[in-house]
């Protein structure tokens, strides 16, 4: 498990309504429908994963979330989540605002290109980074959105977007103290609760 | 024989002595519906899967008739053991509906009334009445619920309006290249179908039982459009692209060279004409226009679907135009408004329409991974 996905079960009342959007092969569901019995609904592009999700018994639409999510009715979920997709989407404000107005609460995960690795990776070798967290060269990358933590909390004030709650994850055993501490130079992913 | 096959089947009768009034007024007396079934029903027929055919479909959908028969049932890809409708878990029902020319009571049965065939006089059925017979069927054979109600197509609007007509009786209902209702373009296909049939001069408006002529130029012609309506453009690309009849395969009378196209269209109605009643096609056809599942509820499909307590299985195929993506996506969305629980895939195929009945590995893979959830 990965996991950010365990540090957002906390914000999951039980019984809610879930949307999650890039579910995968439905590990976070699954996980949500165990702890807190959701009535869990995932959006997925990927052919293995969509059937693996389905063979768990969850319910998966395939939809491509650049396409948008004009299908979702307003205020439809009690909780939108998004983990690790918010870089991989074309228009990353855009899935947010929809999010924001399908769901009456929001959670978003995402890889922190502002941690010191991809600094000094940047810095000394001036190339873009390559790591465990993030395997891919620049080219075939899924990943076409970085941002760092400050980024995403400049276009929440842009965008009136309320932070409810944040949390931040450092990698390594321990390193998460810091991580909270100075989050955009340690932490390798951030999870924010956000709403309208 | 493979042992992923039912095997050899046989057909049943179920006959019924008690009335059945149609959504618009007429009632026939009595009636029987020809049936298979594959698989045992457990001990508290909790493992009943009803398979509702499509437009020209019937009963016979797995396992063949005889070690001689040259192709098996018509949804043979889905419907075994180890295959997504599996035989060793669901006990698997398939009937000819009212109206059709199998063996369930249709225009080829006599009416008791005139002691000769019901041809044209036959009572046009809607798809709920269909649903209804069906639901004889299941009490029938000590179905209370059934664990699935499964089609593609038409028989696909049969599943969706199980689901809003007897909710209490089906547990999951899985919709395969369907719609809510058809759209213009396809009724229009349909209406130029009947109009094949309606001319031909044989069809004598409709009583051409009384005599020996069959209307099968009107019936291979109505087939034809159909066929190509169920293909997509790349698949007939593929399979056919402008290749020419070798010389002496030809039937053209001005002997000019012929696509292979064409003669693949002719024999396909041909051997349609044969094997199919006029009037029960016209039935159909008038029953798929006229199928629309959210009329009941004010013209509005979220609020029909608030009627149904199952889950659901959307399918649809990429190249499908004859009842496309969007149109299944119309169900999904509808479903998700309506709260219910729905799982939906789009899966790539080339072969248009026909894709839901073919062996494809993505379809047969998601239709079987949701069926694991389906207990029994």
């Amino acid at each position: 498990m990965r996991q950010d996905l365990t540090h957002i079960l906390r914000w999951i009342q039980p019984r809610a309504r879930v949307l999650d959007l890039g579910c995968g092969n439905g590990e976070f569901l699954a996980l949500l429908r165990k702890e807190r019995h959701v009535q869990g609904t995932g959006i997925e592009i990927d052919e293995a994963s969509i059937t693996e999700a389905i063979g768990r018994g969850l319910n998966i639409i395939e939809q491509d979330l650049d396409a948008g999510l004009s299908n979702f009715p307003d205020q439809s979920f009690d909780v939108v989540v998004m983990a690790h997709a918010l870089q991989a989407v074309h228009f990353p404000d855009q899935v947010l605002e929809e999010m924001l107005r399908i769901g009456r609460e929001c959670v978003v995960t995402f890889p922190n290109f502002g941690h010191w690795r991809c600094r000094l990776h940047l810095s000394t070798r001036g190339r873009m980074p390559v790591s465990r967290f993030m395997p891919y060269n620049w080219y075939d990358t899924p990943n076409i959105h970085f941002c760092t933590v400050r980024d995403f909390e400049t276009l929440c004030r842009h965008r009136g977007i309320r932070i409810l709650g944040r949390d931040m994850i450092g990698g390594e055993q321990g390193a998460s103290r810091f991580a909270r501490s100075w989050p955009n130079l340690f932490a390798t992913t951030a999870i924010y609760h956000i709403s309208r | 024989m493979d042992e992923h096959s039912v095997g050899i089947v046989a057909p049943q009768v179920a006959r019924f002595d008690k009335a059945l009034s149609f959504s618009d007024g007429p009632t026939l007396p009595n009636y029987e519906l020809v049936y298979e079934t594959y698989g045992e029903l457990n001990a508290s027929a909790s493992n009943g899967v009803l398979i509702c055919h499509a437009l020209s479909g019937h009963h016979h959908a797995a396992g063949r008739h005889s070690a001689e028969d040259r192709k098996p049932g018509w949804w043979d890809a889905c419907i075994g053991p180890g295959k997504p409708i599996d035989t060793r878990r669901f006990f698997v029902v398939s009937l000819n509906n009212l109206g059709g020319c199998h063996g369930s009571t249709g225009p080829t049965s006599i009416n008791p009334a005139t002691g000769e065939a019901w041809g044209p006089e036959f009572p046009q059925p809607r798809v709920e009445d269909w649903v209804d017979a069906q639901a004889q069927l299941a009490d029938h054979l000590g179905i209370d619920c059934w664990a699935a109600v499964i089609g593609g197509s038409l028989g696909g609007m049969q599943a969706m309006s199980w689901s809003l007509r007897y909710p209490e009786r089906i547990r999951h209902c899985i919709v395969i290249a369907a719609a809510t209702k058809l759209s213009a373009q396809n009724i229009a296909f349909n209406e130029i179908a009947r109009r094949a049939i309606l001319s031909d001069p044989n069809y004598a408006e409709g009583y051409y039982l009384r005599g020996s002529q069959r209307p099968t130029q009107g019936l291979a012609l109505a087939r034809m459009v159909g066929h190509v309506t169920y293909l997509s453009d790349d698949a007939m690309a593929s399979r056919f692209g402008r290749e020419l009849q070798e010389q002496g395969e030809t039937e053209a009378a001005n002997s000019a060279p012929e696509f292979q196209v064409e003669s693949y269209l002719r024999y396909q109605g041909s051997q349609f004409s044969t094997a199919f009643d006029a009037n029960t096609y016209l039935l159909m056809t008038r029953a798929l226009d006229r199928f629309d599942l959210a009329q009941p509820y004010g013209d509005d499909v979220v609020e029909a679907f608030r009627q149904a307590q199952c889950e659901f299985l959307v399918l649809s195929f990429s190249t499908d135009w004859r009842f496309s993506p969007a149109r299944s996506r119309e169900i999904v969305d509808a479903l998700v408004a309506a709260e219910r629980p729905v799982s939906y895939a789009e899966i790539a195929a080339d072969e248009g329409h026909d894709a839901f009945l073919l062996p494809i590995a993505r379809y047969l893979a998601v239709f079987d991974a949701y069926l694991q959830r389906v207990t029994i």
